[in-house]
């Protein structure tokens, strides 16, 4: 009898989550913003995938010199014109995605890994513990994370992999501060009381009823963190403390190029247009889903 | 807070995995010379006891030594966070002048071309890298229209004025000199607009939120009924009320113009403390880093306290619940 109820219920329990997705997708398409956001980070992930097979001069990744076509205009050989070495600034801009790709998402995920199980700890175990890591937090909110992520590559030595150690060592507090909030007003919600009158363990607690209920705003934050964290790491690799040449990463380029501004001005005006591209489709996926699923944050 | 922010700054500098000793000595350096410094600066000694007079240096204002300048890093910030505190202070004050009257039109003139202009901006804004922004408006204002000079403080041929406050605009108005206040002007305008911009356009998109959640209020309805003026009305009651949320972001964007520093600091050559420390950090000089750390967060952390204030004196219901 119970098998014939749970297989009764399990299909109408999927349609309703398909029902409901189907909601979310056409609310979502109902903003054309929402939708060039989603646009542009498609455009960019398919680019960063395939951008090896699609470029017209791989070598130039690799910092190849061919000092015959160097610093050369925009032209139907060169897209978007050639470096001091001749290398074509389309391919490097291109093979960038990939880079900026990869390092958006580490420090994103990196930080998120930190910051909610702190997060949840900080809110739901509370106490001395949560009070300390609440502490710690405001400690490291209290200084922009720009600055803190220069002081430890300052620490560590400039290169694109202590980039990211020290952008996602300073990105984590923001998560902590997002779900402990989140998991404090949950915790007064009358389904969580339940659950605690019911005997459920705090593991159980936390897995079953907290964590999925933190994910929407995880969601949200992680979508506007990658374009946030691919600005910071192309900041970084820009003042000289990143990627390191000739590593094809878009802020290394600008910092290059601004040496040959301004008769060479395609060298450095390219790279940037691709990051301000990238960052804005981040940001308006992130504000297109905040508008979904945490109507009420105003970040 | 200010402690947790010194053992954050000391953590980094000596708990991160890295030596700045070596870093310090440079690559070319021996074994012997590296011992030689991580004596020098007690790098040799237990955590614990680098930490105490890591904190009793601090105290005492000894912030150590710059290896680049050869200065006390003291002397070398009191020298330079003026010029940071002008920027800074110019550009938030342009992001609120502009961006709250901005957010509030939009707001009141919602889904209308004012509204449309104010929410690219916006969301451009927070798109746009600094640096990047910076260049091209080097490149367009000053190179090619030739209006502005490209960086700097000032001209080659301007004296500064005679210190006074050590704040160059003010010393300028203070001692009268004129020329020395537009030359300083000039200089400012390409990178107080380029820091400005991200806080302008956060500033905005909060308080065209605020105001908009506020126009649907009922005490905005009432007194639209009872016959106050459309201006009165939003500048009076909404405004006021949208500005909470909007001055928490402004004590946000405070700090993170403070980080901004080091990027447009960078680009224009303003000899300030964001130029300072990435030039330490490119050279592997570690103790000015630390010391423009704690500087920035003492001054992101004074920037909130002013915030708290300015609340209670925005609303009069936070003023009396904390008299209570």
């Amino acid at each position: 009898m119970s098998a014939r109820v749970l297989s009764l219920e399990q299909p109408a329990e999927r349609l309703g989550a398909s029902r409901e997705l189907r909601r979310y997708v056409r609310a979502y398409a109902r903003s054309a913003s929402s939708m060039a956001g989603l646009v542009i980070v498609a455009v960019f992930v398919v680019v960063a995938g395939i951008g090896p097979w699609i470029v017209p001069y791989p070598e130039d990744a690799r910092g190849a010199v061919h000092l015959e076509r160097k610093l050369q205009p925009p032209s139907a050989a060169h897209w978007l014109g050639t470096d001091e070495v001749g290398n074509d600034v389309y391919t490097r801009v291109i093979l960038g995605a990939r880079v900026s790709l990869q390092i958006g998402l580490i420090i994103t995920v990196v930080a998120a890994l930190l910051g909610v199980p702190l997060g949840i700890v900080a809110g739901h175990v509370g106490g001395r513990v949560g009070e300390t890591i609440m502490r710690v937090t405001d400690v490291f909110l209290s200084v922009p994370a720009l600055v803190l992520a220069l002081a430890v590559v300052g620490a560590l030595g400039p290169s694109i992999l202590n980039a990211m150690i020290a952008l996602s060592l300073v990105w984590w507090p923001g998560y902590v501060r997002l779900v402990q909030a989140k998991t404090l007003a949950l915790g007064q919600e009358t389904f969580v009381e339940a659950a605690r009158a019911s005997g459920a363990g705090r593991l159980r607690i936390v897995l079953v009823h907290l964590l999925p209920n933190c994910v929407s705003p995880i969601v949200v934050k992680g979508s506007m963190d990658m374009g946030a964290a691919i600005l910071a790491a192309a900041s970084l690799g820009f003042i000289g403390l990143g990627a390191q040449p000739p590593y094809p990463e878009w802020g290394a380029m600008i910092s290059h190029g601004r040496n040959y501004l301004p008769t060479w001005w395609w060298y450095s005006a390219f790279p940037g247009l691709a990051i301000y591209l990238t960052v804005l489709g981040f940001n308006l996926v992130g504000d297109g889903l905040r508008d979904l699923l945490d109507p009420k944050s105003l970040a | 807070m200010l402690f947790g922010l010194l053992c954050l700054t000391f953590a980094i500098s000596h708990v991160v995995p890295g030596d700045p000793a070596r870093l310090a000595a440079g690559p070319d350096a021996n074994e012997s010379m590296v011992q030689t410094l991580r004596a020098k600066y007690g790098l040799d000694r237990p955590l614990g006891v680098q930490f105490v007079r890591y904190l009793g240096g601090v105290a005492t204002g000894d912030l150590g030594q710059s290896l680049r300048s050869r200065n006390a890093v003291l002397d070398d910030l009191l020298r330079y966070f003026p010029n940071t505190f002008e920027l800074v202070t110019l550009a938030l004050l342009l992001a609120v002048v502009v961006g709250v009257p901005l957010g509030m039109l939009s707001a009141v003139y919602q889904n209308t071309w004012i509204d449309h202009v104010t929410r690219v901006v916006s969301v451009s804004g927070v798109a746009l890298p600094a640096f990047w922004l910076g260049l091209m408006l080097q490149l367009l204002v000053a190179l090619h229209l030739g209006w502005l000079p490209l960086g700097g403080r000032l001209g080659l041929t301007a004296a500064p004025p005679g210190p006074i406050t050590h704040l160059l605009f003010v010393d300028a108005l203070l001692r009268g000199e004129w020329r020395t206040f537009a030359d300083a002007a000039a200089h400012a305008v390409l990178p107080v607009v380029t820091l400005c911009f991200p806080a302008l356009a956060s500033i905005m998109r909060v308080n065209r939120a605020e105001m908009l959640e506020t126009l649907r209020q009922d005490y905005i309805v009432t007194a639209r009924a009872q016959g106050f003026s459309g201006f009165r009305v939003v500048t009076r009651y909404a405004l006021r009320n949208a500005m909470i949320p909007t001055l928490t972001m402004i004590g946000l964007r405070y700090g993170w113009m403070l980080g901004g520093t080091v990027l447009v600091e960078t680009v224009f050559d303003w000899p300030g403390i964001g130029l300072y420390a990435v030039n330490a950090a490119v050279s592997s000089d570690f103790q000015p880093i630390m010391g423009v750390t704690l500087v920035i967060g003492l001054n992101f952390m004074l920037a909130n306290l002013l915030v708290d204030l300015a609340y209670g004196w925005l609303d009069p219901r936070i003023r009396r619940a904390s008299v209570r």
